[in-house]
């Protein structure tokens, strides 16, 4: 087959392909938009705080403190970031592992958003470490090996690689790179079973990472069931973020997404609404085990216990019956404001065992300074904005038109 | 740091899916678990009248910010506030008021208790901490990436961080003088400035047995509770008091199990998951195809014999 992108010359590509077929000047036009206006003023506070941080310190821009060594950056980007992010690995399993090829349209947004999720999160974290040039000690030079962090570390840094080369037939069908492309459509497989071992050890690893803080976490967050509970919750998560995302992405780049059947991907996300409200529901019961194994039942009639009911009842139960409902009644509507609840619960467990009841016991408590959320705010919106460039560009939310699927 | 051998082979296996490793080596934390060898510190919270001098002292010993006179640190009202150890201050001494009136105040001196098998040391992921031979629990500056897990995993919130420095922050602790204690007849800094003698250092298995001795000789001015002696599997350095430790500001809520064994059954269970997944996975993958290419050839006899044309959602 011929190369396209030999055919025309750099220029011509790049115009057509980066600017859309405009000339620089239109593109720069086009792109003043509200959204673009908001970005950019959020960009216009974060960098310089980005710049305070590495060059003043943690002590400048954050509350942390001996007693809170952990903040904002970690609780919301990190643990949040990376619960989220695992509708990459749900997708990528059911569809190449499981045959469930009716979600196929659903897997490269969802491995795109588990991609940069993970990549913001390693973002986030390196605002937060004190020294983040030394990100790859764990690896190269030093190896903690009774560490939970030290399996973090090194399964973040290899499902990174996976979920790229999950990525990279989207990137080379865009730079028409066709043998690349057959190439790494091969190893799918390979990276699809070992995407999913990784995540199953590192989702439930960032809970195994409070086992260790016992006291510090609210009994009735800390468990030695918490590595099982993370990991079922980040399935809910991932799940609810494919849906979420779905009616974001479709809405915004309706030109792109191609001549997908409407009606099926409804179909497609009751099916998924489906499998999150059974994960919601298993979750339920755990949360309860856990409970029940800590016996802290005179726990649930104190202000924790009450902020804890709020949690199980109002962000897993609900969302759970609210996924049922809407599969019963076939309201893809009903579904998203489900994924919605679920997205909002799953961070507020998130924070709950990190931040909110993190030494429940000590009056001065942690509080992020405005700086920290306003890189968070960045960080945030820096990602949303390399997946829309991404999406804009690459055969993300349709197929590329010289491409035939093939079935692995 | 270097790489040792044994080092390079647990990562030899952990590289490859970084993890399998794990668990073999997780018992790397000293379990030896009462070595007669170690060193320790004994403080008796009866005798401390709240002078400050260890403080003062050690400051000086590890290259702190010293330029406070010592008389300064007669100063009382510093005790207003309950106080944990920072940068500048790898031990403070709090004062906590009798309920009875008329009785005099405890003060307590607190500081890194130099675990057994410690949890700041389990938890680094770059094995800063590690656990001397002699009993101190030494921190190493020089691999650190400052994640601060060590922070979040000491069970006495002793680890303090120097958040204000922005190019080489570091964890900071008590190191229970090492260097000093190295040398013959060396004392820690703060148990050789006591005026009191509130403070002993000495072989870990003396020390017990002389808490225990006071204890016993005195059962009306002591609790029967060695602070440190199981305490989180138990510590080198221990406390005896005449009031019971959770009025004194220690946390009683540490157990007696050593914390690196509140993961060890994580990461045990991390080479059951990366042995029975990929054959799980496979098998769910090799069962779909199958499925797959039954239907395809059923599609293709129905197409033979009918002329029908299904909708493929990926046609
Ligand atoms: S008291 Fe904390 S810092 Fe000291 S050895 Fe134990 S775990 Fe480590
Ligand atoms: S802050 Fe440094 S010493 Fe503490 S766990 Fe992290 S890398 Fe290890």
């Amino acid at each position: 087959m011929a190369n396209h992108a030999e055919a025309i010359s750099l220029k011509q590509w790049v115009r057509r392909e980066l600017f859309f077929g405009q000339s620089f000047g239109v593109y720069l036009k086009s792109l003043i938009t509200p959204f673009n206006i908001v970005a950019a003023v959020i960009l216009c506070v974060g960098l310089p705080i980005a710049f305070i941080r590495f060059t003043q310190g943690l002590e400048a821009t954050t509350n942390l403190s001996n007693d809170a060594p952990w903040g904002l950056w970690i609780g919301f980007d990190v643990l949040c970031g990376v619960a989220l992010a695992a509708g990459g690995f749900v997708l990528a399993s059911a569809v190449h592992l499981f045959g469930l090829k009716d979600y196929r349209p659903l897997v490269r947004p969802a491995i795109l958003t588990g991609f940069l999720g993970y990549f913001f999160v390693v973002v986030g974290l390196c605002f937060d470490l004190g020294r983040p040039w030394r990100l790859p000690y764990p690896m190269l030079v030093s190896y903690g090996v009774t560490s939970v962090m030290f399996l973090v570390g090194w399964h973040v840094a290899l499902y990174l690689t996976v979920q790229f080369l999950e990525f990279c037939p989207a990137v080379f069908e865009w730079l028409h790179w066709n043998k690349l492309r057959k190439w790494v459509a091969w190893i799918t497989i390979g990276a699809t079973v070992f995407g999913v071992i990784l995540s199953t050890l590192h989702q439930s690893a960032l809970g195994a990472l409070f086992l260790l803080a016992p006291g510090k976490v609210h009994p009735l967050w800390y468990s030695p069931y918490i590595p099982v509970l993370f990991f079922t919750s980040a399935v809910a998560a991932g799940m609810s973020m494919v849906i979420f995302e779905s009616m974001l992405s479709h809405r915004i780049f309706k030109s792109r997404t191609g001549d997908h059947d409407p009606a099926q991907l409804d179909r497609v996300l009751l099916g998924l609404g489906k499998g999150a409200s059974i994960v919601l529901l298993t979750y339920f019961g755990l949360k309860w085990i856990a409970l029940a194994h800590g016996q802290h039942w005179n726990l649930l009639l104190t202000k924790y216990g009450l902020w804890w009911l709020v949690e199980v009842f109002g962000f897993v139960l609900l969302p759970c019956l609210l996924y049922a409902r809407a599969v019963r009644i076939q309201s893809v509507t009903l579904v998203r404001v489900a994924s919605v609840v679920t997205v909002l619960g799953i961070c507020l467990n998130r924070l709950n065992v990190s931040l909110i009841t993190f030494r429940w016991d000590q009056s001065n408590r942690y509080f992020p300074h405005w700086m920290e959320i306003a890189v968070t705010i960045t960080i945030v919106t820096v990602g949303l904005l390399t997946f829309r460039w991404i999406v804009n560009r690459m055969p993300v939310l349709s197929d590329h038109a010289d491409y035939q699927i093939e079935d692995h | 740091m270097t790489v040792n051998r044994r080092d390079f082979l647990k990562l030899a296996g952990a590289a490859g899916i970084a993890g399998a490793a794990q668990a073999s080596s997780a018992r790397a934390a000293p379990t030896n678990r009462v070595s007669d060898d170690w060193m320790g510190m004994l403080t008796d919270l009866t005798l401390c009248e709240g002078c400050r001098k260890c403080e003062w002292a050690c400051r000086g010993a590890n290259g702190l910010t010293h330029d406070q006179p010592i008389d300064d640190y007669d100063d009382k009202s510093v005790f207003e506030q309950r106080r944990r150890p920072d940068a500048e201050n790898f031990t403070v001494v709090n004062r906590f008021a009798s309920e009875r009136p008329g009785e005099n105040p405890t003060n307590v001196k607190i500081q890194c208790m130099h675990c057994f098998e410690p949890a700041c040391a389990s938890a680094c992921l770059v094995a800063a901490f590690r656990k001397t031979p002699e009993g101190p629990v030494l921190y190493d500056e020089s691999v650190c990436i400052g994640c601060r897990y060590c922070m979040m995993a000491c069970p006495f919130g002793m680890p303090a961080y120097t958040y204000d420095d922005p190019f080489s922050p570091a964890v900071k602790k008590c190191t229970m003088c090492f260097e000093r204690i190295s040398k013959e007849g060396g004392m820690p800094a703060c148990a050789e400035i006591c005026p009191l003698e509130a403070i002993t250092f000495g072989k870990r298995s003396d020390l017990l047995a002389l808490a225990r001795s006071k204890i016993e000789s005195e059962p009306d001015k002591y609790i029967d509770h060695i602070y440190g002696e199981k305490e989180a599997g138990g510590t080198c350095w221990m406390y005896v008091a005449g009031k019971p430790f959770g009025d004194l500001g220690f946390r009683t809520d540490v157990g007696t199990t050593p914390y690196p064994e509140l993961t060890k059954g994580f990461l045990s269970a991390v080479p059951l998951v990366l042995t029975v997944w990929p054959a799980l996975l496979m098998g769910a993958y090799a069962f779909t195809k199958h499925r797959e290419q039954l239907a395809h050839a059923e599609d293709e006899q129905a197409a033979n014999s009918t002329t029908t044309s299904e909708e493929g959602i990926h046609g």
